[in-house]
This record gives structure tokens, sequence and C-alpha cells, in this order.
């Protein structure tokens, strides 16, 4: 058997040295949300970023439920997410160093063309969801705890209307990202909640529609936090407040207004330190 | 809805173009996955000989656990091993979440007991058929192993692709474990899966006709060196 541990041990070094090259990279990890890097948000910023700083951003996507969840166990150094009532709590119990605004995008309520709930043009995005409670029209949800997903539980709330417990009828939770649910409800001719930015990169819109707009609760803030050191150790915190100051610096924020996709400004900068 | 043949020209267009970051993407898929088949067969092959012919207490218990082990959900082995591997888990402090290691680490745990089991099922035929021979020959049973190994390369060539062939096509652990970072722990399965989020159905398509253009290639390579290795030694 002594054979066996030496290929072994060989292998662990092949496979290991893989690893070993890459840690000479300097890199942070980013956990983010589908809208930021479906829309190519993250390829426009990112590379400026290490062309300025020399560091090399890894992104993981996933909801902001999940994107929390992983930065709270220390497995990213920073997150740029969207759901303020989430991230402060996840700074105030520690996890994070400090949140600062970034930019904000708009929800945009979608829904087949022939519109049979009849919701189109209407600006107030809650009585636009009681009109299709009331006709039990189908909609489709993230469900998966997203940042958009709270968005839309926020704005039923604001309707009175508690949709969960139409589950599996009328209202269906996909579980799911952004696009996976975009491509349910255009297979179901159904209602449902996306951000701009993912709505207009999704290349398979079937007879889905922008029915509701502008109402301003359908605005959609992204936040950016550096995770602390404190509970983490191993978080690189020096790099990941770097990439908090340039995103929300002049740099950054000027990267973020420049991003146009078919000719339309999706995410508009807001930092509040311009410096 | 996604045009058949716009896919298979986008299919085409991205392999004869060598898209740079599709060549990356494959050869990640076969660095992970070729990394992972090592372990796995390393393992495998003498645990599944093993148990085909040394009787020990429960063996029966061992046989049906290894077979049910070759339908270990990719999901639940990605979970356990994000688990064991996240910050926060036992071996947090290796950093390995989110790396190509990782992926290994997951498809070697999914693809072992393939190939145990179907080691053991070609090892016990073989043994069968041999046993006296071997004996008469003054072999013990645990000696007989390499020569039943051996004896059985051929089959094990085919097992071992079986094992390739599911760790190659897996998604469900890799892009728990991997995170499908670009150019980082981006495979083929993981970017299929992207595109299809993206609604971009033509080029995940696309990417899927290329990653069964590529198990096509890697099987019909190893007939080929079956069929000449039989053709040599006949």
């Amino acid at each position: 058997m002594r054979w066996l541990w030496v290929v072994l041990s060989l292998w662990l070094c092949v496979a290991g040295s893989g690893e070993a090259r890459a840690a000479e990279d300097r890199f942070i990890t980013l956990v983010s949300t589908t809208s930021t890097d479906n829309s190519g948000l993250l390829d426009h910023l990112l590379p400026r970023f290490r062309a300025a700083s020399g560091i090399q951003v890894r992104s993981v996507v996933v909801g902001t439920g999940q994107a929390l969840r992983i930065a709270r166990n220390g497995d990213a150094d920073v997150l740029l997410v969207h759901d303020r009532a989430s991230e402060e709590k996840f700074v105030a119990d520690g996890f994070g160093t400090e949140r600062f605004d970034v930019m904000y995008n708009e929800f945009i309520l979608l829904g087949p063309k022939s519109d049979p709930a009849g919701i189109r043009g209407l600006t107030d995005a809650a009585a636009a969801l009681a009109k299709l409670a009331g006709v039990e029209a189908v909609f489709v949800s993230r469900g998966d705890d997203s940042g958009t997903h709270k968005a839309e539980l926020r704005l039923w709330k604001a309707a009175s209307i508690d949709p969960v417990e139409d589950s599996g009828r009328w209202y269906r939770e996909t579980g799911s990202g952004m696009g996976a649910t975009l491509n349910t409800a255009a297979a179901l001719d159904g209602y449902a909640l996306s951000d701009r930015a993912t709505w207009l990169t999704f290349r398979n819109p079937g007879d889905l529609t922008i029915l509701v707009e502008g109402d301003a609760r359908l605005r959609n803030p992204y936040g950016v936090i550096a995770v602390s050191a404190t509970r983490h150790p191993h978080v690189k915190l020096a790099d990941a407040q770097r990439f908090v100051a340039w995103l929300t610096g002049p740099a950054g924020q000027a990267a973020i207004a420049a991003f146009r996709l078919e000719g339309q400004v999706l995410f508009h900068p807001n930092a509040a330190r311009p410096d | 809805m996604v045009d058949f043949f716009e896919a298979f020209r986008t299919a085409v267009r991205l392999i004869l173009d060598l898209d740079a970051d599709l060549v990356e993407i494959v050869l990640l898929s076969l660095r992970v996955s070729l990394t992972a088949l090592v372990p796995a067969v390393l393992i495998g092959m003498p645990l599944g000989a093993f148990v085909a012919i040394r009787a020990f207490p429960l063996r029966r218990v061992v046989v049906v656990f290894m077979s049910a082990l070759m339908a270990l959900p990719p999901v639940v082995v990605g979970l356990a091993v994000y688990v064991v591997l996240s910050r926060a888990g036992p071996l947090g402090n290796l950093g390995l979440l989110f790396t190509p290691t990782a992926m290994v680490i997951a498809q070697a745990i999914l693809i072992a007991p393939i190939i145990a089991s179907l080691t053991r099922q070609t090892v016990a035929d073989l043994w069968e058929e041999y046993e006296e021979q071997l004996r008469s020959l003054g072999a013990s049973r645990l000696g007989a192993i390499p020569t039943l190994l051996w004896e059985g390369r051929y089959r094990l060539v085919t097992t071992t692709l079986a094992g390739l062939g599911r760790a190659i096509a897996e998604v469900g652990a890799v892009i728990i474990v991997g995170g499908n970072i670009a150019h980082a722990t981006r495979v083929m399965t993981t970017a299929i899966a992207l595109e299809t989020s993206k609604g971009d159905l033509v080029l995940a398509m696309g990417l899927g006709l290329v990653l069964i253009a590529l198990s096509l290639f890697i099987n019909a390579v190893a007939f080929w060196i079956q069929d000449l290795a039989q053709r040599v030694e006949a």
C-alpha cells in the first residue's frame, strides 16, 4: 500500500500547485447579487479597480440573503448587496465594518402584454399588486430571501396582502435567481417583480413587458460593506476597504455613472462621500 | 424559444473561434475533473477489489452501502463540503472554499463510490473465474488484487470513464463549493447554468453541445486506446 501514499502525496503536490500559483495573485472575494453581475456592471467596474489598485476581485453571485450568510461565515471579504435592513443588521451584529451607499437602480413590475389584470400604467406598485391578488393572476416570486424578494414582500405588506397563503396556487415561489424567475414568468404568462438591469439584459423575455414603473417604493438601493476582521481575522480587510473606498469615491462613482446598456443608465451612483 | 439550429451554430462558432473564455472554462473543467479522478481511482479501485474478494463481517452491508453511494445527490455532497470548508467549518482555516480544490474534493467524493462499486463487480467476476488458478500459484486473496485489477484493466478503463463522465457533467456540487467565479472557478456546467439564468438559451445550448462533444471525444479516445491495446495483445 505504500505506493498509494506516494502517488497520493505526489498528486496533492500537483493539485496544490495550481492553488499556490493562484494565491500569488492579490485578490479579494466579493459576494454580490445577480443584478450587478448579469447586467455586466461588475465586468465594467472590476477591471477598472484592478487597474487602479492591482487587486483582483473575484465575485460570487447569489441572492442578498445568501450573500449575507456567506459573509457572516467569513467566506468573503466584501459585500455589494441590496437590502438595507439586513445590511444594517449585519453591521450591527459586528460582522461588517460599516455600510456605505453606492448606487441605486429600480424595480419594475412585469407582466404579459395582454395584461389580464389590467395594471398597465398604474403608478402605485402596491395598488397594482392588490389588483393582481384580486383576480388571482399568476405572480412568480423569487421566494429566495434575496433583496428583490424582500422588496416584493414589503410591497405586498404595503398592500395589506399575504400572498404566501396562496403559495402554490396563483402565487408561485421559484426559490431561484432573477433570471430563472423571469424564465418561469415568461413560460407561465405570469407577473413578476424584477430589477431593471436584469430585465434589460434578459434574453428570453417571451411575451413579458414592463407594466408598472416609477413608484418611489420601487427604488432599489445598493450598499457596500467590508467584512469585519474582528470576527474573522483572515479577512483581507485592508484590500476590501480599498475597494469600498474606490467604489464610493470619485473614480468608482464615475465608472458606475458611465455604465450604460442599450443607451440607458441602469445604476445611479449615490455615495455620500464623493471626496 | 430556443432555435436548435441557432444553438448548434453558436456551438460550432464557439469551438472554431477557440473563444478565449470558452477555452479557459473547458480547461478548468478538465483540470478539476481529471484531478478528482486520481484520488477517486486510487481509493476506489483497491477498496472495490478488497470488498470483492475478502470476506469480512457485514460485507453485504458494505456492498449495499457502496452501491447506494453511487447515487449520492451532488447538491448534498456540495453542501457537506461547503459546510466543512467554510471559514466557520472544521477545515475553514485552509481557506479552500470557492477554489478549484474545493471542487476537486466534492467531485472526488461523488465519483469514488462509483469507481469502487464498478470495480468490485469486475473483480468479483474475475475472482470467480481465476480463483483456482491463482490459488494454485500460491497467491493469497489480498496478493491476488493487483493481478485481478490488471486482468480487468479494459473494463476498469470504462469504469474510470464513467467516473469522469459523472464528474464533468455535474453541476450541483461545484456551483455550491466553487461559486462559479469568472476566471477562477467557472466550469462548463456552471457556465451553462449562468447563461440559462440570463435567459441566453442559445449560448447555454451552445455550451451544452460543446460539453457533449467533449464527452464524445474523451470516450472515443478511450475506445481507441482500448481497441489498440487489445489488437496489440492479440
